[in-house]
């Protein structure tokens, strides 16, 4: 673990890995020490934000005594609830995706549906997750030229991540299907439908 | 009578912003909130509000509300000439508005925002516990706009204790921001050139960021791979390929891959907030405080 400077008023945490991030993320949450307002999750950091005038040396001591416990020994990320996201896969970068994994369309489709996908962190706007572990054949570039509108639910690949877009926005992920599921509804508690931590098992629409 | 402002010119940009939405990162939920937020909270004191009340924000001045019923109100920040139905009102103080009487907003003459504090504060619907407009996210309540009624809530039981605050306001010239290098200085050719440059305020600056121009911080050669996304500050500088940094304002994505080179000091971002496209921007280096 490595403690960065963030200004006065947050601290960056680098850790090995996502079930390190998570398990971090997991343990600030839980132990709130004093003068936290936010906890970012990302593929190897976690932010930690506080109100200004909180002693950054009394924070990275905490966060170094929940790290020895958090990241003591294997391991292994806090378990979350599986979300199933129905997709229909005709996305315009279908085809390329095959051409650029070796993999038939059907098997493109197989891969993506095959396994599990970890929520990993969010971000990128209210509701979008990005999601790993799934099947590593599905690893592909980002498109030369993102597209200036990206319509909501689009269902999209870009290196080792997959991620559904919870609303219309530019983007430049490769998109290989759509979906109806709801990621993101202010009115909703919580908003996003998808929770670092937890799972989306795709499956083909009927 | 109901309590109400009537919006009938907004300028160049008005929005309506308390103190934002915090601890919503994980849900790619930035706070936003006041670009200035010790503006919006002298504003707010000033009339006897909580600090965090909802308030308007102004940019470059131009507004103009009627009010529905008497109302007390007061602007600070960028310190734009005000007057009620032609009559002159000074800033950083207690207005008191009648039913029917309009306030108007001129140009300030130095600062970008303006804010104007409503005794009760602006009421419209929150949205995950915020009235903020967050410019990124769409979040929040939609611009101002002409004809619009905004209405006012419940006056707090505080009373207001000081007609004015001697306060300074966001001054013209050369802005120096005070910044702590990190977290990914290490990416960076030559950090330090952060300091050595004159920097001007970019057109191209808006409430998710301060863009700067005048000079260039190139990436380490030998800076090997991507930087993976990470959680981003308000006042984080950040050095995207071309080489002219952004300094995020409220509306800042919340993770990003472009390298920080340096944070700025919390309080700072707040007066950088003030800072006008073609203004300078000079960064001096504090060294962290182990208290």
């Amino acid at each position: 673990m490595r403690v960065l400077p963030f200004g006065d008023a947050a601290l960056l945490v680098e850790v090995d890995g996502l079930p390190e991030v998570l398990a971090l993320t997991a343990a600030v949450r839980d132990a709130q020490p004093a003068g936290v307002v936010d906890v970012v999750p990302a593929a190897q950091t976690v932010l930690v934000v506080v109100e200004p005038g909180t002693s950054l040396a009394q924070l990275e001591r905490s966060l170094a005594e929940l790290s020895t416990t958090a990241l003591s020994g294997s391991v292994a990320a806090p378990e979350g609830e599986t979300v199933d996201i129905p997709v229909i896969y005709d996305g315009p970068d279908l085809a390329e995706v095959a051409r650029l994994t070796g993999l038939g369309e059907d098997e493109v489709v197989a891969a993506h549906t095959g396994t599990p996908w970890r929520i990993a962190f969010g971000g990128f706007a209210p509701g979008f997750a990005y999601l790993t572990d799934g099947d590593t054949r599905l690893t592909v570039p980002r498109r030369d030229e993102p597209r200036t509108a990206v319509p909501t639910g689009s269902v999209g690949l870009a290196g080792e991540y997959s991620g559904v877009y919870p609303r219309s926005s530019p983007g430049g992920w490769q998109l290989i299907g759509r979906s109806d599921a709801v990621l993101w509804d202010a009115e909703r508690d919580p908003p996003a439908l998808l929770t670092p931590g937890g799972f989306v098992r795709f499956t083909v629409a009927s | 009578m109901t309590r109400e402002l009537e919006v009938l010119a907004v300028g160049a940009l008005a929005l309506v912003e308390d103190l934002g939405r915090p601890g919503l990162g994980a849900s790619g939920v930035g706070r936003s909130g006041a670009a200035d937020r010790a503006a919006l909270r002298l504003a707010n004191r000033l009339v006897a509000n909580p600090e965090g009340a909802a308030g308007i924000e102004v940019v470059f001045g131009g507004l103009a509300v009627r009010a529905s019923a008497p109302v007390t109100v007061a602007l600070a920040g960028a310190p734009a000439p005000a007057d009620v139905d032609g009559a002159a009102v000074a800033h950083h103080s207690l207005v008191d508005l009648r039913g029917g009487q309009v306030l108007r907003l001129g140009g300030p003459g130095t600062g970008l925002r303006t804010y104007l504090a409503v005794r009760g504060g602006v009421d419209v619907a929150p949205v995950l516990g915020s009235r903020s407009t967050d410019t990124l996210s769409g979040l929040g309540p939609p611009r101002l706009e002409v004809g619009q009624v905004l209405p006012i809530g419940p006056e707090p039981n505080a009373l207001p204790v000081v007609d004015v605050a001697p306060v300074p306001v966001p001054p013209g010239g050369t802005v120096t921001v005070h910044a702590v290098l990190g977290p990914r200085a290490e990416y960076v050719a030559e950090p330090e050139q952060l300091t050595a440059v004159e920097w001007t305020a970019s057109s191209r600056s808006d409430r998710v960021g301060v863009r700067l121009e005048g000079g260039r911080l190139r990436r380490r050669d030998d800076a090997t791979g991507e930087l993976p996304s990470e959680g981003m500050v308000r006042g984080a500088v950040q050095v995207p390929p071309s080489g002219e940094p952004v300094v995020f304002l409220a509306d800042h994505p919340v993770t990003g891959g472009y390298p920080v080179v340096a944070t700025l000091c919390d309080a700072d971002v707040d007066r950088l907030a003030q800072v006008r496209p073609g203004q300078g921007v000079r960064f001096v280096w504090i060294t962290r405080s182990l208290p």
